[in-house]
């Protein structure tokens, strides 16, 4: 979309005007974001930069915030519940969703539509609804309030992602090599461990990374579904916003921040690594 | 003999025909029992349990449960009538509190009217003292008893109201979801002061219209960017597209919250620049400002990703063909290449929309009352009144306007279709 030699006055302002623009639209998308990561570091109990701070003194500047959230019970808590939760979610909905993948994306499946929507379904039915339907079973199962639980809450709204990952991979898996792999005698099992999974790992892992991410950011559910012996960081964060505010939150913010950047990163490695080996494949 | 060979395999063996039907019957039960294990778990742990979650909005059969004879008496009396029930029927409600008061039951019952008409667990909170003392053959008559306890007993509209709300499946959660009631025995508009749920489902239903509208219009420059520069640029600026995508909701909400608020930063930007006094700050945060500005923000990623992959599959050349044959710039984009755009506008509005009509953390951090979506109503519901039915009946219109969402988007896009990042 480059500007051509020969565009006139007003195209050329237009051209630099649309880039204005959208670098504003970026700069709306990411300002929230990268503000909160300065005012983590504030030295007092404020929301807003300080003239210290404004300054560059390094005294407006401290760790204080990070201290109280390394040092505080209740965080600590809900980060190890968090990082707890969260894998186990992920083991289950990414088993079971990479399983059912597979099966979906056989050549003769019944009522391939039907399921599909059913297992989409998670994604899109309001969380406060799921939140309420989920509470009255696992209270009737004996499972509400119970590291269970919410665990198989999380993997349940986690299973939309794996399918959905999933099966664009498989989309681009040439079905000749597990029959190549049959032909020579590898058995179902050994045919998926050697031959299909390393070539549908990227997907896997995508869908593993999103479904992860669902549980890690939960709310809703995990106030319905589990009890305090249960609480997350994302329930706790919801609490400290609803009722008074402390600034623990903005270093708690930041460090999701990084996690999202890691888990961002991964993704794109995996892209990449994906898009070379397509490349690379007949197909 | 040609029929023979026709449906004979060349060795002899079985025919062609049924050991193919043999081979799709088990390719589709191996397809199958790889799908079961999951398809039964969410079946298990999802739809019944929403299923089961919605029943209760027409489920209600405590009335005649803890009340059976006061309900089978009741069918003498006529709604409209301007009298009082007949001395059975005070009987008959006499018979059963003596049943239910030890039993610890009638309260439920007088909670579950109670949602319908106030007054109801003062007026049983009453009788549980006196009832339980009363002999049925001996101290009658229990009409002029029942009203010395609670004169609400001698009100045509408690009897009224006990009446439609003695039937074992209801409508009654229905209409209260959307502003009726027939506590009068007549379905009736409520009180102006009471209804509340026809406001919240229009202005959550507006709200995520301007939503859409405006990451649409946010969204659009964007991804046209995207999918016309160079591809390692558009990698790029992707990022900054993806990385609010996979921030935490929570994080994106309560950073919108401390940049919005009296004392936050965007405030203090335009006060120290002298835009607005420093006594008249702008009131950005509980409110629906603060509502429309963060959840476009959320939102804004889940329109730019299907847009950026509908347009990077539209040909460069239409345009320059549309151009060479004498278009001007947006005669070009309108004509040519809007058009086929569409795909991605569809996809990218209803994924919001969907999204955006069920949002409760947003709404309930940043909106305060003005602000508040239908699912904070639920929530508030279920928290504050234990309303159980009600929860239902709200939850069970709000599913059936996503579902209906759902259904298009899957005729428009596919749910196979869908992409992320």
């Amino acid at each position: 979309m480059a500007l051509p030699i020969y565009a006139t006055p007003l195209q050329r302002v237009w051209y630099y005007a649309f880039r204005v623009i959208c670098g504003l639209i970026f700069f709306y998308l990411m300002f929230p974001i990268l503000v909160i990561i300065p005012l983590s570091f504030n030295a007092q109990n404020y929301f807003t930069f300080t003239p210290e701070m404004l300054a560059l003194d390094p005294a407006g500047y401290s760790l204080r915030h990070y201290f109280d959230f390394f040092t505080n019970p209740d965080w600590q808590l809900a980060t190890r519940n968090s990082l707890t939760i969260a894998p186990m979610a992920t083991l289950i909905s990414v088993s079971l969703g990479t399983l059912a993948a597979i099966g979906l994306s056989q050549s003769h499946v019944p009522f391939k539509r039907a399921i599909m929507a059913i297992l989409i379904s998670p994604m899109i039915v309001p969380l406060i609804i799921s939140a309420a339907g989920m509470y009255f079973f696992f209270s009737a199962i004996g499972l509400q309030g119970t590291y269970w639980g919410v665990v198989l809450a999380h993997a349940i709204l986690g299973i939309p992602f794996v399918i959905i990952t999933v099966t664009a991979t498989l989309v681009g898996f040439d079905r000749s090599l597990t029959r190549a792999a049959a032909s020579m005698g590898a058995g179902p099992l050994k045919t998926f461990f050697k031959v299909q999974l390393p070539l549908i790992l990227p997907g896997v892992i995508s869908g593993a990374l999103f479904a992860f991410i669902t549980s890690f950011d939960e709310v809703v559910v995990v106030i319905f579904v589990g009890s305090a012996a249960q609480q997350t960081l994302p329930w706790q964060m919801f609490l400290g916003l609803r009722e008074q505010i402390s600034p623990t939150i903005l270093a708690v913010a930041t460090l999701m921040v990084a996690l999202s950047i890691i888990l961002l990163a991964t993704l794109e490695v995996l892209r990449r690594r994906n898009e070379r080996m397509r490349g690379m494949s007949p197909g | 003999m040609t029929t023979d060979t026709a449906s004979q395999d060349m060795r002899g063996g079985e025919p062609l025909k049924r050991s193919l039907g043999r081979a799709l019957r088990r390719q589709k039960a191996r397809a199958l029992l790889l799908i079961a294990p999951l398809l039964i778990f969410i079946c298990l742990g999802f739809l019944m349990p929403i299923a089961s979650m919605l029943f209760r909005s027409v489920e209600n059969g405590i009335v005649e449960e803890i009340l059976p004879n006061t309900v089978s008496a009741l069918d003498v009396w006529d709604v409209d009538s301007t009298e009082l029930p007949p001395e059975s029927v005070f009987r008959a409600l006499v018979e059963d509190l003596q049943v239910a008061i030890p039993e610890r039951t009638a309260l439920n019952v007088a909670r579950r009217m109670n949602f319908e008409a106030a007054g109801f667990t003062t007026m049983v909170r009453r009788a549980q003292r006196e009832v339980p003392g009363w002999d049925l053959e001996t101290d009658g008559p229990f009409r002029e008893r029942m009203i010395d306890l609670h004169r609400n007993w001698g009100d045509l509209d408690t009897w009224r109201a006990l009446k439609a709300y003695s039937s074992t499946l209801t409508g009654g959660y229905y209409l209260a979801a959307v502003d009726y009631t027939m506590v009068s025995g007549h379905i009736e508009p409520m009180p102006d002061n009471q209804s509340l749920h026809q406001m919240l489902f229009w202005r959550t239903a507006w709200m995520s219209g301007l939503i859409c509208f405006l990451a649409l219009l946010l969204g659009y420059p964007v991804a046209f960017l995207l999918a016309n520069i160079k591809e390692r640029n558009a990698n790029l600026l992707l990022i900054l597209v993806l990385l609010p995508f996979w921030t935490s909701l929570l994080v994106r909400t309560s950073s919108w919250k401390v940049l919005l608020q009296d004392q936050g930063v965007i405030n203090q930007i335009l006060v120290s620049a002298h835009i607005i006094a420093d006594d008249n700050r702008f009131q950005m945060v509980n409110n629906k400002f603060g509502v429309i500005i963060a959840m476009t923000h959320i939102l804004l990623p889940f329109m730019i990703l299907p847009l950026y992959s509908v347009m990077k599959t539209i040909p460069p050349t239409y345009v320059r063909a549309a151009k060479s044959l004498g278009a001007n710039d947006w005669t070009a984009f309108w004509r040519v290449y809007f058009p086929q755009s569409i795909p991605g506008i569809g996809a990218g509005a209803i994924l919001v929309f969907i999204m955006a009509v069920g949002y409760y953390i947003t709404p309930e951090l940043v909106g305060g009352p003005s602000g508040m979506f239908i699912s904070n109503r639920i929530a508030h519901q279920w928290y504050v009144s234990g309303n159980w039915g009600l929860v239902g009946a709200l939850g069970t219109i709000l599913l059936v306007a996503v579902m209906v969402l759902y259904w298009v988007y899957d005729r428009v896009v596919g749910i196979d279709n869908v992409k992320l990042g």
